[in-house]
């Protein structure tokens, strides 16, 4: 890789040991990448020096243990660094447990204060505490064009398709390197000629709902895998949400980091201009076929229409859904054989406590929860056997993780399921 | 013997019994980092582990935390011995990377078509040549 004066500064270690340990193992990234040179970035979203059971027992060095935990796992590194302030604007995904809720988590105490020391230990370096999947909904929202080096897939897939801000799916160990630094390899998204639409995929049925457009994620993650899809046909302009859980659904099925709605996205304002110098785009067509199975594949692990968990807000819930998780409730209680979790940031947590929603919620049976959800924290309610989700993504990580059946539908039917305590959901 | 050549991911000499899928890896939420063995709901090497395996795969999906369930891998001692992929990603390569396994892409004929699993492979990614001995006939069981 070509290095500029001040990445062979931090390389040859003239800023201190961790600036060093950090452009080592970016160098090696980018190596790796084949990538030439480095990009400045000035928005970087990770989860740096996070701890858990595992990685405290496994690295017992002696020394300050959030400095240990970064330098060695963060920064891949072999010996124990004391570790600077960030260098760029750096926020904190979401984590392992609310620290308010973390009892009805079944959180151990052990658990919760690994999680604040962690928190500590970043606050010291002045990350910000988003502790969410949706820092563009909690305050962290970048400006088109702008270099960032985030993690978490479903906020991957939102800046670069809805904010046309630059980001790859950047990892743990790259993004606590970039925070030091504002340093990430020149490669994949940050690059123009990458960021064209390589597959097309045509909607000949109405995709409207939130339901649907999960659905259609799925479905296109599936066929394009890691590609970069340009969408045509029978779809209403998605808002945020429906944008969020197209995204999530498409880097979960498969890893799309970027797609194409003509007219929509900001650079899509013609096919010509999404595709490119593209020509021959390999072809694939959602019609009520595939819209059937797709349904069919992310039910395929429920069976038993007794319902005893119910799951919302993956990725996080917008302050809209939380109302509409209300409207649906209606003054009513959940089923006493169910636990309804709603799962949203801090921010958004905020508003709902002081609007009331967080207590609406609380009245019917429920909890808004935080900072987390149960395919992170690999939490769930004492005893859950069938869990009703509105996620395709959650629906295709929760029941592999966590052993469980699993059913997927729209909001209103997984509070149907919370009310009732049946699923009684259809394919649409 | 099959000889390939291609790029060094990261450099490095090993070998080993190759497992070879031609589906894509979920890291994060679709391997379990404590046993290395693959736990996404409809993959084909579903319950199968990856330790000390030659991995011969497409590439990587998925979660962010793809590097992160590979670098555990490495601590708890269940990564593989050596990786081989086709699809250049920013997860597979940082995994790659955490992993310190040689790791190589780019090959002149896919490896997908020529390695099976069980076929005994040695990756000198320094070199940038991967060679392949095939498992004799397995009896049919």
């Amino acid at each position: 890789m070509k290095l500029t004066a001040d990445e062979n500064a931090m390389l040859d270690g003239s800023r201190g040991k961790a600036h060093r340990k950090a452009m080592e193992l970016l160098v090696r990234y980018g190596e790796a990448l084949g990538a030439e040179r480095f990009v400045d970035t000035t928005n970087v979203a990770g989860v740096p020096g996070t701890s858990n059971t595992f990685l405290e027992k496994y690295f017992t060095q002696p020394g300050d243990r959030y400095d240990v935990i970064y330098s060695l796992y963060d920064l891949d590194g072999d010996e124990v660094v004391q570790v600077p302030k960030v260098s760029v604007n750096s926020c904190h995904l979401q984590g392992g447990t609310d620290p308010e809720n973390w009892r009805t988590l079944g959180m151990k105490p052990e658990q919760l204060r690994i999680s604040q020391a962690g928190e500590a230990g970043a606050e010291r370096l002045g990350i910000k505490i988003l502790k969410t999947c949706t820092p563009y909904l909690a305050g962290n929202v970048p400006k088109r064009g702008e270099h960032c080096a985030w993690m978490e897939s479903s906020a991957v897939v939102y800046c670069n398709s809805v904010l046309g801000a630059r980001t790859n799916t950047e990892g743990r160990e790259s993004t606590s390197a970039a925070m030091l630094t504002g340093k990430i390899p020149d490669w994949g998204f940050h690059r123009d000629e990458f960021r064209f639409a390589n597959h097309r995929v045509n909607v000949e049925v109405p995709v409207e709902s939130l339901m649907d457009w999960g659905m259609l994620g799925y479905y296109v993650g599936e066929v394009v895998g890691e590609r970069i899809p340009v969408l045509l046909g029978k779809y209403g302009p998605p808002d945020l949400i429906r944008h969020k859980h197209f995204g999530a659904a498409a880097a979960s099925s498969g890893g799309v980091e970027m797609y194409h709605l003509v007219g929509v996205t900001p650079e899509a304002p013609s096919y010509e201009a999404a595709v490119g110098p593209n020509r021959d785009l390999e072809t694939f067509t959602y019609g009520k076929a595939e819209q059937r199975r797709t349904y069919e594949t992310l039910n395929s692990r429920g069976q038993d229409p007794n319902v005893d968990y119910v799951m919302l807000g993956c990725p996080h819930a917008a302050l809209e859904q939380i109302q509409e998780i209300c409207r649906l409730l209606d003054g009513r209680r959940i089923n006493s054989g169910v636990r309804l979790w709603v799962f949203t940031s801090r921010a958004i947590r905020a508003v709902a406590d002081k609007e009331g929603y967080s207590k609406i919620i609380r009245d019917a049976g429920g909890v808004l929860i935080t900072d987390t959800c149960s395919a992170i924290a690999q939490a769930l309610p004492p005893n859950t056997k069938v869990a009703a989700l509105d996620s395709a993504k959650q629906v295709h990580y929760l029941p592999a993780i966590m052993g469980i059946q699993a059913w997927f539908g729209s909001t209103a039917d997984c509070i149907d399921a919370a009310l009732t305590g049946r699923w009684n959901g259809v394919a649409p | 013997m099959i000889r390939l050549h291609g790029r060094k991911v990261v450099g490095g000499v090993a070998e080993g019994e190759a497992l070879v899928t031609r589906q894509t890896i979920s890291g994060w939420g679709g391997v379990n980092a404590m046993t290395g063995t693959i736990i996404e709901t409809r993959h084909e090497l579903r319950g199968v582990s990856f330790k000390d395996k030659v991995l011969v795969c497409p590439g990587a999906k998925g979660s962010s935390g793809w590097s992160s369930v590979f670098h555990q891998a490495r601590l708890a001692g269940v990564a593989p011995k050596a990786m081989i992929f086709n699809e250049m990603t920013t997860k597979i390569a940082l995994g790659c990377v955490v992993m310190r396994v040689p790791s190589m892409t780019d090959l002149d004929r896919d490896p997908l078509e020529l390695i099976e699993t069980g076929d005994w492979v040695r990756v000198d990614a320094d070199s940038g040549v991967v060679e392949i001995r095939k498992a004799a006939a397995k009896a049919s069981d």
